[in-house]
């Protein structure tokens, strides 16, 4: 009897318990949707309900309005597609460069590998603005100053060290018979790379190119020094010139947030595994 | 032999070319570079002039370039970032791990500010913190506390708080889906034991969990420390490191003496600086979870 009751007590407390964790949990979940729900209303809305009549609820009137004036004003639709091409150019080069690099480091005997990816690794902590001065003269001096190419190439250095730790999480995972059975087969060294490994590699791709998709779409401080002319800015820094243009008028700045934050999360709701994984692959097995 | 042992290293040169011509030309021959330039006097175009030691000197006596003030102001971003971000990630990661109901639709909405450019976010904040129309201070008004109010961005009081809430609040679903990862790591077996031997919940956490994921703590430490030091984006939206210098770091300073001073010296050597003190802490961060064990 008296043994029943205390465990009817624990049972209350753990549920108590375990209230109070969801409550935690859904207050933290909404700490995190919140501003998202609340650009997404706003963008929608006039000034008079920004300002003071409907701050937070649906719109009354949707105004649809904020979007094209977002996007024919400034240079949305420029601003995205020169995000796409830095951002896919330099996610080609890194997958290059990080796995003809891998390769060399794990696949191919020679003296000083592990150095050679201790060097490569090195990226990992030194912060690339320290980069910045000597790459800006560079690039003025060469006169390639707005230019996509000013970006694509320090997105891709920026990117590698990364790229080569998550390839080498792959690719030591293939097996080494795979490259005997091709040697003995009569593959060199670039055939067994091209035809063995590249295919077996899909899964990095993916990872790699999440991984360096989102420092490049994001990137500010490069892309606002290098690039000064309208038709080469990227969004992040085509928002900023954007929102100094509205100052006064919220909807079509709420508008152009959304332009640039929604194919993003669209893709997330649909890849969310994947994307958390392409973050966490590097970092655990650092 | 030999000529095989030649093709070979031409393989293996020709394999790391792309990656070396990427690494050595964008990062570390301007970083070697930076670390010259950082002993002259020069604004980006004339003549160079010899300073030696000189930029050091002053960026660590000088008022005027303020450095001191931003790396203090990034101290205390990588304390709050450690003190207070990292156990809120934790505790997510810790709860999230143990597999309740909702799991993967939590994690994936604490996760989802890391998606979110920082540009955007900084926006937002901007909004929120509106001294007008904000939602803040709103909402500050709705309850009748209006002397609870600010300028949160302009007042020197404020601003370097109102600065930092953001940028912890974006982080906290990257570190806690590290440590979520190292926590689905520990073996259900192991878990299960311990309950069996009458182990309750925190006792599984203390005394199993967290010593397992002990590799995965010092990488996020040292994450959210680096991280701090060269942190540029969001101040940059949201102040850039107004008002008068009360939210600035070693990279806004670092920018301000580069492009509106034209000190490409004394830019330099704050870079160099930022290097060494990243390598530093990580060095430090490492010997300290080394100790530990």
């Amino acid at each position: 009897m008296a043994k029943n009751e205390s465990n009817n007590r624990s049972v209350e407390k753990m549920s108590v318990k375990k209230v109070l964790m969801y409550v935690i949990l859904v207050l933290w979940a909404l700490v995190n949707l919140f501003p998202v729900y609340w650009m997404f209303t706003f963008s929608f809305k006039s000034n008079e309900e920004i300002f003071g009549k409907n701050l937070i609820g649906l719109p009354w009137e949707w105004r649809w309005h904020n979007y094209t004036s977002a996007w024919n004003t400034g240079n949305m639709p420029r601003y995205f597609i020169n995000s796409v091409i830095v951002s896919v150019s330099a996610i080609a080069l890194v997958i290059i460069a990080s796995m003809m690099a891998t390769y060399a480091i794990t696949r191919l005997k020679w003296v000083g590998a592990k150095q050679m990816n201790a060097f490569f690794m090195l990226g990992l902590t030194i912060p690339i603005h320290a980069s910045i001065v000597p790459v800006f003269i560079t690039l003025r001096d060469l006169g390639i100053l707005n230019s996509h190419a000013s970006l694509i190439f320090p997105y891709a250095a920026f990117s590698l060290s990364m790229g080569i730790l998550i390839c080498t999480g792959f690719m030591v995972e293939i097996p080494k018979e795979l490259d005997e059975a091709a040697r003995i087969d009569g593959c060199g060294v670039w055939k067994t790379f091209g035809v063995v490994i590249l295919p077996l590699m899909k899964p990095a791709l993916a990872t790699i190119s999440i991984y360096s998709f989102l420092q490049c779409w994001n990137e500010l401080m490069f892309a606002n020094v290098f690039i000064s002319k309208s038709e080469y800015k990227t969004l992040p820094v085509g928002i900023q010139a954007l929102s100094g243009q509205y100052t006064t008028e919220w909807g079509p700045i709420g508008a152009a947030l959304v332009i640039a934050t929604f194919p993003m999360l669209i893709v997330y709701v649909f890849m969310s595994g994947k994307i958390q994984e392409s973050f966490v692959v590097g970092a655990v097995k650092g | 032999m030999k000529k095989k042992d030649i093709i070979n290293y031409i393989n293996v040169f020709l394999f790391l070319l792309p990656a070396l011509a990427l690494f050595v030309g964008i990062l570390i021959a301007p970083i070697i570079k930076s670390l010259y330039y950082s002993f002259f006097n020069w604004n980006g175009m004339g003549e160079m002039t010899w300073k030696g030691l000189g930029n050091y000197t002053e960026l660590f006596t000088s008022d005027a370039i303020g450095f001191l003030k931003a790396l203090r102001n990034a101290i205390i971003l990588a304390a709050l970032s450690v003190f207070i971000q990292l156990p809120v990630s934790l505790g997510l990661a810790l709860v999230l791990g143990r597999g309740i109901r909702g799991e993967k639709p939590f994690l994936s909405i604490y996760f989802m500010p890391v998606l979110i450019s920082t540009v955007v976010i900084g926006q937002l904040w901007l909004k929120i913190y509106n001294p007008d129309y904000g939602l803040l201070n709103s909402a500050l008004r709705g309850l009748g506390l209006d002397n609870l109010t600010h300028i949160w961005l302009g007042e020197k009081g404020t601003a370097l708080m109102a600065v930092f809430v953001p940028t912890l609040w974006q982080f906290v679903g990257y570190h806690m889906l590290l440590m979520y990862a190292g926590v689905k790591g520990v073996s259900p077996d192991i878990r299960e034991a311990a309950k069996i031997d009458g182990a309750n919940e925190s006792q599984v956490n203390r005394y199993i969990v967290i010593p397992s994921i002990k590799p995965i703590l010092k990488v996020s430490v040292i994450f959210a420390v680096t991280g701090s030091l060269k942190s540029f984006d969001l101040i940059y939206v949201l102040t850039n490191g107004g008002p008068l210098h009360a939210t600035e770091v070693p990279s806004t300073v670092m920018i301000e003496m580069l492009f509106k001073r034209n000190r490409y010296g004394m830019g330099s050597a704050i870079a160099v600086m930022m290097i060494i003190l990243c390598f530093a802490f990580a060095l430090l961060i490492t010997r300290a979870f080394k100790e530990k064990d």
